[in-house]
């Protein structure tokens, strides 16, 4: 499993968390318990697997939405 | 095309508003009514795009966002003709989260500060020996970095090479520069005030204690209470049941302006933003002032507490005993003296620390089969003679005779609040010295506002001797003390307390007491800013520092009191709005939005008054 940690633009609306959690949960490959949107640091916490998914592909369906990626990282765990 | 509208959401906003003022002048001046209705046109028209796509983007994970119903809304209004109505609901609402992100931003910038210090390049050694300047997240455990005058310290490390002053009040809260040489350790964030520093890298990124403060201060911000949980579920299911009450007004009356209109004044925008602008005003005014609060969950319980306890040891006191009192029972004292200091020379203990200190220059002799008791003192043998140092059990233990003068002394000096060191030679009792620790600085001023701010019981719970917890207490005013307390009887009786429905915060070092700093409803560490105490504890006060204990009662409070005004002025507004639109003539779209986003406007400048509590 991976551990990525993603920080977006800022987020102004607590619906937007809500959206962004939805579209996270909905890819396969992601770990649906550990998916935390974070409203006032505007990031996104959650844990994958690399063999399914790519941190690209969680990226996209983020931007998809309209809301802008500045940073990921991704650590091994 | 998507992505392009919303990036220029702000520039839509400035034209639908320009657009509604050209088409009030067109008409109410030069009576042009054609110029009037097109310029509406046009400004519904750009204003829905970008909350449309929101909305349908929402709709695509299956979100009922608050676009929804606004767009639908819209829709409606053009659907009825109602070009007024569109164009000044979409630019009040384009407006209304325009003003929302600036003011927000604003809140949340006590925090925004913190994770600013975070250092960002590293000048790190290569194989080739010279020092390049790399991103913190290149930097591994095990690198040589160099750190140059006015830089910051990127990670965790030991000190290689050189010498320096580094401030460390990103970490410990105190300013005052720290000298750190060879060796010595040294933290991520912290600033090297002058001199030249070679480190090693021992951890790196969010692993070292800066890394923590931040990760805990965010996560803090973000955490959620059983209040917000419930209203995160409540508007989960509100948007849509907001959807199908326009819906079941519209097929009863028949009438797109009152179905839509609920539309927009069922919108939750304050209640669901109203508690988290609190949350992260009030963390982030703690956070700027040396405490840290671990989420809104400790901010609801601490606001409540009934009962402080605290471990005296380096809470209350200073934590640097002195010798306060003594008595000799010899003719040779100089022979005691040196027995004493060579024999306390082989521990480390504080209170034979305090001794040492005390006696200063004497003979040290050569000191023989040395015997740590734990919890009770030293035996050893100093030129063929039996010395023993240690408390009054230890003696005892000894079977050494206390005579009755002694016995009295003894008890004198218990009630002073000393705590005591005997001293025999060959089994004769020849020196008792009394050792105390020093009251902080301002204690006493400091609970005394903790009453102020309503917290009934202020207990002492201490390993140390009745006499000095009795002391202190008396001292101190504080409501209750219990000495010769043993770590396990501290956890019992908070778990007595607790038993009689109190709501108990515990305060200690952060180390020794995990177990009540767990138990208590609310643990609070006066650490350095030690990985133990982040991990611990709900609250951390930085660098020990006692004074901050009020400001963090006072803060909770005000910030708990701060979030049920926001939700009064939340749930307020939404039954005003929804009682008027059907029992008043005056209410209509326009006016509901207006209403709704002053009311979101209202919860956040409420929050942000936070950012500014000071405790009286």
């Amino acid at each position: 499993m991976q551990k990525a940690i993603i920080q977006l633009e800022t987020l102004t609306c607590p619906s937007c968390g809500q959206k962004i959690e939805n579209a996270v949960k909905s890819l396969n490959g992601v770990d649906k318990q550990s998916v935390k949107v974070l409203f006032n640091s505007s990031k996104v916490k959650l844990d994958f697997d690399l063999k399914i998914l790519s941190i690209e592909k969680i990226e996209k369906a983020i931007s998809a939405l309209g809301y802008e990626v500045k940073k990921s990282q991704v650590k091994e765990i | 095309m998507q992505r392009f509208i919303l990036s220029k959401k702000n520039l839509i906003t400035l034209i639908g508003g320009f657009l509604i003022v050209i088409a009030y002048l067109s008409k109410l001046i030069i009576g042009n009514l054609a110029v009037f209705y097109w310029a509406l046109v046009i400004a519904s028209v750009i204003g829905i795009l970008p909350i449309a796509i929101q909305a349908f983007q929402a709709l695509k994970v299956k979100v009922i966002s608050i676009d929804v119903l606004v767009t639908i809304a819209v829709l409606g209004a053009f659907a009825i003709n109602e070009m007024e109505e569109s164009a000044i609901v979409t630019f009040l609402f384009l407006f209304g989260a325009f003003l929302e992100q600036r003011t927000l931003n604003k809140t949340r910038s006590a925090i925004k500060e913190l994770t600013e210090m975070a250092p960002e390049s590293a000048l790190k050694k290569m194989v080739s020996g010279e020092f390049v300047e790399v991103e913190v997240d290149e930097v591994e455990v095990g690198d040589i970095l160099l750190v140059k005058t006015g830089a910051k310290v990127p990670v965790d490390g030991s000190v290689l090479i050189g010498e320096g002053y580094i401030n460390e009040a990103s970490i410990t809260g105190e300013s005052l520069p720290v000298s750190k040489s060879s060796g010595a350790g040294v933290y991520a964030g912290t600033i090297l005030e002058n001199g030249t520093l070679q480190i090693v890298a021992e951890k790196v990124g969010e692993d070292t204690t800066f890394g923590k403060i931040i990760e805990l201060v965010e996560e803090a911000q973000d955490s959620k209470s059983e209040a917000e949980r419930f209203i995160d579920r409540f508007s989960k299911y509100y948007t849509p049941a907001v959807l199908i009450l326009s819906v079941i007004v519209y097929i009863f009356s028949r009438n797109v302006e009152l179905a839509i209109t609920i539309l927009v004044l069922g919108c939750p925008g304050a209640l669901v933003i109203g508690v988290p602008v609190s949350n992260v005003a009030g963390i982030g005014n703690g956070a700027r002032n040396g405490i840290l609060l671990k989420g809104s969950e400790v901010i609801h319980y601490f606001s409540k507490v009934d009962t402080i306890v605290f471990d005296k040891t380096g809470t209350l006191t200073i934590g640097n005993p002195k010798v306060a009192d003594k008595m000799f029972y010899t003719s040779d004292l100089e022979r005691v003296l040196s027995y004493l200091a060579s024999v306390e020379s082989e521990s480390d203990h504080p209170l034979g620390k305090a001794i040492l200190e005390d006696i200063g220059n004497t003979t040290f002799y050569n000191v023989e089969n040395t015997d740590v008791i734990k919890g009770g003192g030293i035996v050893a043998n100093i030129e063929g003679h039996k010395v023993v140092v240690g408390n009054v059990a230890l003696m005892k233990q000894e079977n050494i005779t206390i005579n009755e003068s002694i016995r009295n002394d003894i008890v004198l000096y218990e009630q002073k609040g000393n705590s005591l060191v005997m001293t025999s030679i060959d089994g004769k009792i020849e020196a008792l010295i009394g050792i105390r620790d020093q009251i902080r600085l301002g204690v006493k001023e400091d609970l005394r506002k903790l009453k102020a701010l309503g917290v009934k019981n202020l207990v002492v719970l201490s390993g140390d001797n009745q006499g000095t917890v009795d002391l202190v207490t008396k001292e101190l005013g504080l409501t209750e003390a219990h000495g010769h307390m043993l770590p396990e009887d501290k956890s019992k009786y908070i778990e007595k307390l607790q038993a009689k429905g109190q709501i108990v915060a515990f305060v200690g070092d952060g180390v020794n007491d995990s177990p009540s700093l767990a138990l208590a409803e609310i643990g609070i560490a006066m650490g350095s800013g030690t990985d133990v105490a982040i991990e611990t504890s709900d609250i951390v006060l930085m660098n020990s520092n006692f004074s901050r204990l009020p400001h963090a009662l006072g803060l909770t409070k005000a910030t708990a009191n701060n979030m049920r005004q926001n939700i009064v002025i939340a749930v307020g507004v939404v039954i005003f709005l929804l009682t008027n639109v059907f029992f008043s003539e005056w209410m209509n779209m326009s006016i509901g939005m207006l209403v709704h986003e002053a009311s979101i406007l209202v919860v956040i400048l409420n929050g942000m008054r936070l950012l500014s509590y000071k405790s009286k």
